[in-house]
């Protein structure tokens, strides 16, 4: 179903089931966003793709490859790079050494790497030498995207990318998204700000209770009218 | 004339009684903290066992510096347990690890409470106090070789011609100086390589150093690495510095607690600062201040009573109140952080 | 009570080892053991009443343990008038400073307005103060006093009261310094409350070692009164001469024993009481509630409880089991050194035996509290034992043979270890667990 894909996942933290049998996924150069309300269990189907919950059923399979019982780290080596909902960068440690971990697996020169996040975030670059933990939300949030590139993912996995910050920054953070998707890498992005997430999107997820909703283009999710009832307020 | 002199035999006395000797002992203090709070960033719990760490490691380092000994080895005027040094911390490494293998991964896999690693480190020091006395006995040891002092007393009266001595003890150079060589190099190793960065940032934030790609187990290998050697070198300097017994390293604990508190468990600095506080505490208030007041006094007016805070007997509840004081009123210390 | 079948076997089994040491050893070494494991079963208990019921590390068990035998000399000594006479009120009046002081700190930072830099300096300014206006009222008493009759007393003296009474006090006074440290330390995280417990308790008993106008300190209070006869006493007895001839029993071995079945009597009695209160207590409502608390923290306050007050009780309760059974280990000895209260034997010991007993069962308290102090004795014996099996192969007096035998004892430490931590790896729920609501 794509290049990073999970295929009716079933799982949870120990107790019910949070995941009931979605399936979400997404292609290279694309950007796939899951939309729903709070508590659907789209941080979990992230966390389920990125190994760090074991499915009770269901697969994860990238670029053909079935990887679900791959730990974390594997992943990242296989080309995967997730920004967790919280907690994603390292307060204590300045904005360089987060994007040196984030290139830790890496035992290459990954100065040109990180040049490239510094372009893509300039802001980053003025603030390299300072802690991460001191920076605006906006800011942790672009230390967080670039720390994930620091390995030079084919897929970046993004949850709620821009919780927490103005519109404006918002705005910014999108655009930034587009242009990293337009280098080729594969964007899955959990995104609280339905409308304006599904107007960058190529595809969609509309993910409740652990199920798929709605599963179509960005264009046509915002197009269908019960969606924007139901979940883009109109 | 007489009142610069009356200054300076002041100054003297403090050095001889307060400053020299809390800089070692602030040293010892500070290293023992030092390894606390690597334990306490990375593994995340408070380790009782740690006293006994230092004792296990003193311990192996007096057994090689005796076997040195009988071979006619010496370090000439300098101790010669500095050569058998790097052997106690191997063997200390070796229990640590060990120990980890055997004890605390268990509770690791299991995602176990702090306070359950506070229960079994209590049954590691057990173990450790156990071994320890069995293998080299409960009776005092002393294993200092070589020249007892840098300064002699009655040689800085002579150089100075002061009527109050300074004397600096070989193993209060030894212990300040190796203090500052194995901070500098943890130092260097958290804050300049590859490696150290990473136990930071594991310290910081677990979940995404495991997304970064860092290996838990390498991070917690090197922690215990790290802790068994810097343990090892502090029980070596503090049985040096004021003789071996088994039973003074259980009572070590809380100092040393006192200064990772005091300091902010969990941050190398906050350590070593606390155990310069905790030291320099200790002896401030339990130092009887008689003859430097007589000192800066004019005349020949001595006061009546010894002019002391506290009886010296309390000198170790002093670090007791600290750390209590610390902990009810700011109980992330003085450099807030539970990272590295 | 429901005793099940297996719980019958356990006591029946540490009952057996104890009849074999009777046999194997002598009745007296057996007696001896057993006093110790009464005592050790309710200073469990009052653990377990912190640990089992509320999750409640506290790490200072040697200083209400220590505070209970300062009751204890307090309660039963006789009071040394000559002391009283020449420094008496002053030394109390010192104490008053010295306690006023402290108060005077703690309104100082808590009610001062200003920054909490200015408070705390204030605070500090107030206690250092308070310390030396405390130091110039007292020092003058405390020399006078210690100057009277040195080698005997040189202390107060005591109330000359029953020293059964001092069981009561002993608790009373653990649970008033209980509540004082409650107040304080209680809304610490686990490891801190332990720190702070343990740093707490060593400062009771480095205050009992140095102030020696109050108990003698590092030079110990002997001879203090008994509950029960003297052995020399019995001896001349006719009945007990006549139950020695017809038991053909040495008359001096057979007193010894009889004093110690007079306190194992009284030890089983306390014992009994308290074990049945904290069972009530356990199965009210209100033990229902700690467990819930212990649990889950966090639903419990969100639904109204309040979890201090609660922890404060909890902690005032235990720790007075824990001052009661050190006022008893006081008596029992007839001795009270303020040196003896090590944080290993006193605090972890303990500790060992409420989570071998079974954290949360009062029945598993008791059990532990009997076999771990069993085998904290016995390991030396078999220990030795033990090594001079193994080593019997080597040259009589081959060094290492000969350090082996003379440091078995030591292995007593790291068998406690060992059993501790098999324990919580293999049956962390204990001995006898915890029954489920
Ligand atoms: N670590 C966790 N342990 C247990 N339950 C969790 C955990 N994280 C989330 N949940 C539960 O899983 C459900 C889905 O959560 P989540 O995936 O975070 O939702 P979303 O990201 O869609 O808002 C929620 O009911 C939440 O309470
Ligand atoms: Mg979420």
């Amino acid at each position: 179903m794509g290049f990073l894909s999970g295929e009716s996942m079933f799982g949870g933290y120990g107790g019910a089931d949070i995941l009931q049998g979605c399936s979400i996924g997404v292609n290279k150069g694309e950007i796939a966003v899951v939309v729903g309300p709070n508590g659907a269990g789209k941080s979990t189907a992230m966390k389920a793709m990125f190994g760090m919950l074991t499915l009770r059923e269901g697969s994860v399979e990238l670029d053909g490859r079935e990887i679900s019982d791959f730990p974390p780290q594997e992943r990242v080596t296989l080309g995967m790079g997730f920004v967790p909902q919280n907690a994603n960068v390292f307060t204590s440690m300045t904005v360089q050494e987060n994007l040196e971990m984030g290139a830790f697996i890496r035992r290459d020169d990954f100065s040109t790497t990180m040049e490239q996040v510094f372009s893509l975030f300039p802001v980053l670059a003025e603030k390299r030498t300072q802690a991460a933990g001191e920076l605006s939300g906006g800011q942790r949030q672009q230390v967080a995207v670039g720390r994930a590139l620091m390995t030079q993912p084919t897929v970046l996995m993004l949850d709620e990318p821009t919780a927490g910050v103005s519109p404006i920054v918002m705005d910014e953070l999108f655009d930034r998204v587009i242009e990293i998707a337009k280098t080729g890498i594969a964007i899955l992005m959990v995104e609280q700000n339905a409308r304006q997430a599904l107007e960058i999107a190529d595809r969609g997820f509309v993910l409740v209770q652990g199920q798929n909703r709605y599963t179509d283009t960005g264009a046509a999710l915002l197009a269908d009218p019960e969606v924007r009832k139901a979940f883009l307020g109109g | 004339m007489t009142a610069v002199t009356d200054i300076l035999n002041a100054l003297a006395l403090l050095s001889n009684f307060v400053l020299v000797p809390g800089l070692a002992y602030g040293s010892q203090l500070a290293l023992g903290a030092l390894g606390v709070t690597m334990v306490y960033a990375v593994l995340r719990f408070s380790n009782f066992a740690h006293g006994e760490t230092m004792s296990f490691g003193a311990m192996i380092t007096i057994l090689v510096t005796w076997w040195l000994q009988g071979k006619g080895v010496n370090f000439g005027p300098l101790p010669t347990a500095l050569l058998a040094l790097p052997i106690g911390i191997i063997g200390t490494v070796l229990m640590c690890l060990l120990f980890d293998r055997f004890i605390y991964r268990y509770y690791r896999r299991q995602k176990a409470a702090p306070v359950t690693y506070l229960i079994v480190s209590v049954g590691i020091l057990f173990i450790l106090s156990g071994v320890v006395r069995f293998v080299i006995g409960p009776q005092d040891r002393m294993f200092a070789d070589g020249e007892r002092f840098i300064l002699k007393a009655r040689a800085f009266k002579e150089m100075t011609g002061l009527d109050q001595g300074l004397a600096i003890k070989t193993s209060q150079g030894v212990t300040v100086v190796t203090a500052v060589i194995i901070v500098a190099l943890l130092f260097w190793f958290l804050n300049r390589t590859r490696t150290g960065k990473s136990m930071r940032a594991y310290s910081d934030n677990e979940d995404l150093a495991l997304l970064s790609g860092i290996s838990p187990a390498r991070v917690v290998a090197i922690t215990w690495i790290i802790t068994g050697a810097l343990a090892a070198v502090a029980g070596t300097l503090y049985g040096l510095d004021k003789g071996y017994k088994p039973f003074t390293y259980l009572g070590l604990v809380l100092p040393i607690f006192a200064s990772a508190i005091v300091g902010g468990v969990g941050n190398p600095l906050g350590a070593i600062a606390g155990g310069f506080v905790i030291a320099l505490s200790e002896l401030l208030l339990t130092f009887a201040y008689k003859r430097v007041i007589a000192y800066l006094t004019p005349g020949d007016w001595v006061p009546d009573g010894l002019v002391q805070l506290l009886a010296t007997d309390y000198k170790l509840a002093v670090s007791f109140v600290i750390l209590v004081i610390v902990l009810l009123v700011k109980p992330t210390g003085m450099f807030s952080g539970k990272t590295l | 009570m429901s005793m099940n079948l297996r719980n019958v076997l356990l006591f029946a089994a540490m009952g057996a080892l104890l009849v074999a040491v009777g046999v194997i050893q002598s009745a007296n070494v057996a007696l001896a053991i057993l006093n110790l494991c009464l005592i050790s079963a309710i200073m469990t208990l009052g653990v377990n009443i912190q640990w089992g019921y509320a999750g409640l590390f506290n790490a200072g068990v040697m200083g209400f343990a220590a505070l209970g035998g300062l009751a204890a000399v307090v309660v039963s000594f006789p009071a040394v008038p000559q002391a009283w006479a020449v420094g008496g009120p002053r030394a109390m009046l010192g104490l008053a400073t010295g306690v006023c002081a402290i108060a005077l700190a703690i309104v100082a930072w808590k009610r001062m307005p200003g920054s909490r830099r200015l408070r705390g300096w204030a605070a500090a300014g107030v206690a250092l103060a308070g310390i030396a206006v405390m130091r110039l009222v007292i020092d003058p008493a405390v020399e006078a006093i210690e100057a009277v009759e040195p080698a005997k007393t040189g202390f107060l003296g005591g109330l000359g009261l029953p020293i059964v009474l001092s069981w009561v006090v002993g608790g009373a006074l653990a649970a008033l310094a209980a509540w004082a440290i409650g107040k304080i330390a209680l809304g610490l995280r686990s490891d801190y409350l332990a720190i702070a417990t343990l740093g707490i308790s060593e400062i009771i008993i480095y205050f009992l070692k140095n102030e020696e106008w109050m108990a003698r300190g590092v030079k110990n209070v002997n001879g203090l009164p008994r509950p029960v006869p003297y052995e020399i006493d019995l001896q001349q007895t006719l009945w007990v001469q006549d139950l020695a001839a017809r038991l053909d029993f040495n008359v001096i071995e057979l007193s010894s024993i009889i004093v110690k079945l007079c306190y194992a009597g009284l030890f089983v009695v306390a014992l009994a009481v308290i074990f049945w209160l904290s069972e009530r207590a356990l199965k009210s409502p209100w033990g229902r509630m700690m467990r819930a608390i212990r649990d889950n923290e966090t639903a419990a306050s969100a639904m109204g409880k309040d979890v201090t007050w609660r922890h404060l009780q909890v902690f005032v309760l235990g720790s007075a089991v824990i001052g009661l059974a050190g006022a008893m280990l006081t008596t029992l000895d007839g001795i009270f050194t303020p040196t003896s209260y090590q944080p290993l034997r006193f605090t972890f010991l303990i500790w060992v035996m409420v989570i071998v007993g079974g954290s949360g069962n009062n029945l598993g308290s008791i059990l532990g509290g009997f076999v771990i102090w069993f085998f904290w004795i016995e390991a030396e014996p078999i220990g030795l034992t033990l090594i001079e099996f193994l080593t019997s192969g080597m040259a009589q007096d081959s060094a290492l043979r000969l350090h082996l035998i003379e440091n078995a004892a030591h292995t007593r430490l790291a068998t406690m270890g060992v059993v501790l931590l098999l324990v919580l790896r293999f049956s962390p729920r204990g001995l006898i667990p915890e029954r489920e609501k």
